[in-house]
């Protein structure tokens, strides 16, 4: 009928289409930007950037930069990445925007592993790292194994339940064990641990979560547009040709894997999962073929600031969970009062 | 019989095996391009036949066909392709754009990890100017009214182009002129060949649009015919229990039960 109208309305698709091309090309800008600053950044020699010539002069310079720095902020931007990308994905496909991948009892789980592992197998890195990575999937493969047998109320809702149920018994046991640690050796551990923080980042730390995280970002970026189907209830995913049952536990392993491997070098690091999909919401709207590569990109830039704010704000380290939370919730705080936050029910 | 697009052959069906079922051994057979209305109370199990005949609920026993094959032999994906569900209604958890929203009826058509193209974005949008609400397009699902809404989760089934369109009590929420609307949409379908099949509690709307009815009562067909001969007075009131009477208003058949 209408096809002068039809026109309009497809130019306005397309205009809208541009500047969000723009936005996009200013969040890789501004990842790589702050990625190259922030390598030169520190308190080495003296608080602020390092020179170029310095670099090219000081050996130890040049190895501060690069077999301490670089790792570190690579790290920072997996860590970022997984967590953002995964917190989007759990809200997507549980339709509640305020869950985050370490939801489910996975990172729970991951703390518990940690502080058993500082305490009955000592403090090697690696150890804590397996066993943290252990317990956290641990954590969400209970949680799945009791949602299947809860007999009442939707497959969303029972998952929520008894993720929380999962959730309160590692957490219990956490307690038990710090109850338990030595105060002087192993309870300031634990705590470190659970403040989280990324000071001792190695290139082989980095190495050795890098394929659960790229792989499972990968996967899910692929997923990009088809998580919007499953974001769907049950019955209307399954009309539009979906599984969604199936098709949902892969996303869900594939948001976890990433994220308990980043829980596992770098602890509790709480917020950022939650608050970049709703920035990425605000600037891109619902739909997750952008959103989902928005968050990412916008994990990437938090992890690095709030990396670079930890490390270089005092001269001792502030541990990366306390500033996560302190910016995640100052900005989950502003993002309520002003309109950013629609949501049904 | 060969030409039924859907058939149900003594199916039982009941959500909890302890209790009774719901459906007990109900016969159906659908004509390829008619459009049929499942009519009966509350509880008779109409619902639960829509979602049957989606493939999502699975039959205790009996068979379910598409085309003469049991339905459980197509694809997730085929299945997508040639049969669509309007929802009474829908939770929308985030804030998507009318047109994102109508996009994911293209779903089917697009491999697990494809992307919409220009060309599925415009039948999204022919869709939504099949059901007159193409201005809104930009508008966020979550701030239009209720009806509007309703014509949005229309307008996803539109653009999935099934065979079969399976509609659940779809002017439970629409004011007059969106259920004449409704009404037209249903028929231009239909000549296009595609089948459908719809519960409602609106009788009127039964008479008005469709070729068959299937009255309905206590999970088993009571009878099913063409509309004229099946949705009598008699047979309504039966059903519903309630005095009901058909009359003839300017040649349209009207149903009074007060």
């Amino acid at each position: 009928m209408s096809s002068a109208v039809t026109l309009t309305a497809l130019q306005k698709l397309t205009t809208r289409k541009e500047s969000r091309r723009w936005v996009f090309i200013w969040l890789w800008l501004g990842l790589i930007g702050l990625f190259i600053l922030s390598l030169l950044l520190g308190r080495y020699p003296e608080t602020g950037f390092i020179s170029w010539e310095r670099l090219n002069q000081d050996e130890l310079a040049r190895l501060l930069v690069f077999n301490l720095r670089l790792p570190r902020l690579l790290t920072a931007i997996a860590l970022g990445m997984s967590l953002s990308a995964g917190g989007l994905v759990f809200q997507m496909l549980f339709g509640n925007p305020l869950v985050e991948s370490g939801f489910l009892g996975v990172s729970q789980g991951a703390a518990f592993g940690a502080a058993l592992c500082i305490v009955f197998l000592g403090g090697s890195a690696v150890l804590i790292q397996g066993s943290a990575a252990a317990f956290g999937l641990a954590g969400l493969g209970l949680s799945y194994l009791l949602a299947r047998r809860i007999r009442y109320g939707g497959w969303v809702l029972r998952l929520v339940l008894s993720g929380i149920a999962i959730s309160a018994l590692f957490s219990a046991g956490l307690g038990v064990l710090k109850y338990m640690a030595d105060p002087l050796r192993q309870l300031p551990e634990i705590t470190f641990w659970l403040l989280g923080g990324l000071s001792s980042s190695t290139w082989g730390k980095l190495i050795s979560i890098l394929p659960a995280v790229i792989s499972g970002l990968v996967f899910l970026f692929l997923f990009r547009w088809r998580l919007n189907v499953l974001a769907l209830n049950d019955e209307t995913a399954f009309s539009m040709g979906a599984a969604p049952k199936r098709e949902r536990l892969l996303l869900l392993i594939a948001a976890v894997l990433p994220t308990s491997a980043v829980i596992s070098v770098a602890g509790m690091v709480g917020w950022v999962g939650l608050i970049m999909p709703h920035i990425a919401r605000r600037l891109f709207g619902s739909d997750t073929r952008l959103t989902l590569p928005a968050s990412m990109l916008l994990g990437g830039i938090f992890g690095i600031l709030c990396d670079d704010l930890s490390r270089t704000l005092l001269a001792g380290e502030i541990p990366l969970g306390i500033l996560t939370s302190l910016l995640g919730a100052a900005i989950f705080i502003v993002l309520m009062v002003s309109r950013g936050m629609k949501v049904e029910r | 019989m060969n030409s039924s697009l859907l058939s149900f052959h003594q199916v039982r069906f009941g959500y909890n095996r302890k209790a009774s079922s719901v459906l007990d051994g109900l016969d159906l057979s659908l004509k390829e391009g008619c459009i049929a209305a499942i009519l009966g109370p509350n509880g008779a199990g109409k619902t639960t036949l829509l979602y049957l005949a989606l493939g999502w609920l699975k039959p205790w026993a009996g068979v379910i066909r598409l085309s003469g094959k049991p339905i459980e032999s197509f694809s997730r994906r085929t299945l997508g392709q040639q049969i669509a569900l309007i929802p009474q209604s829908e939770h929308i958890p985030f804030e998507y754009t009318v047109l994102e929203y109508v996009l994911l009826g293209r779903a089917p058509y697009l491999p697990t990890l494809g992307m919409p193209s220009q060309a599925d974005e415009r039948i999204a949008y022919d869709a939504l100017e099949k059901v007159g609400i193409a201005n809104l397009f930009d508008h966020s699902v979550l701030g239009i009214s209720g009806g509007e809404r309703q014509l949005v989760l229309a307008a996803r089934a539109l653009a999935q182009e099934p065979r079969l369109l399976l509609l659940d009590e779809p002017t439970s929420h629409l004011d007059l002129s969106n259920k004449y609307r409704l009404a037209q949409i249903l028929r231009s379908l239909q000549e296009r060949g595609t089948t459908i099949l719809m519960t409602t509690h609106e009788p009127d709307l039964a008479m008005a649009v469709s070729d068959e009815a299937i009255l309905m009562q206590r999970g088993k067909v009571h009878i099913s015919g063409p509309t004229a001969e099946v949705a009598t007075g008699e047979n309504l009131s039966r059903i519903y229990s309630v005095p009901v009477k058909i009359m003839s208003v300017e040649g349209k058949k009207q149903v009074s039960w007060m």
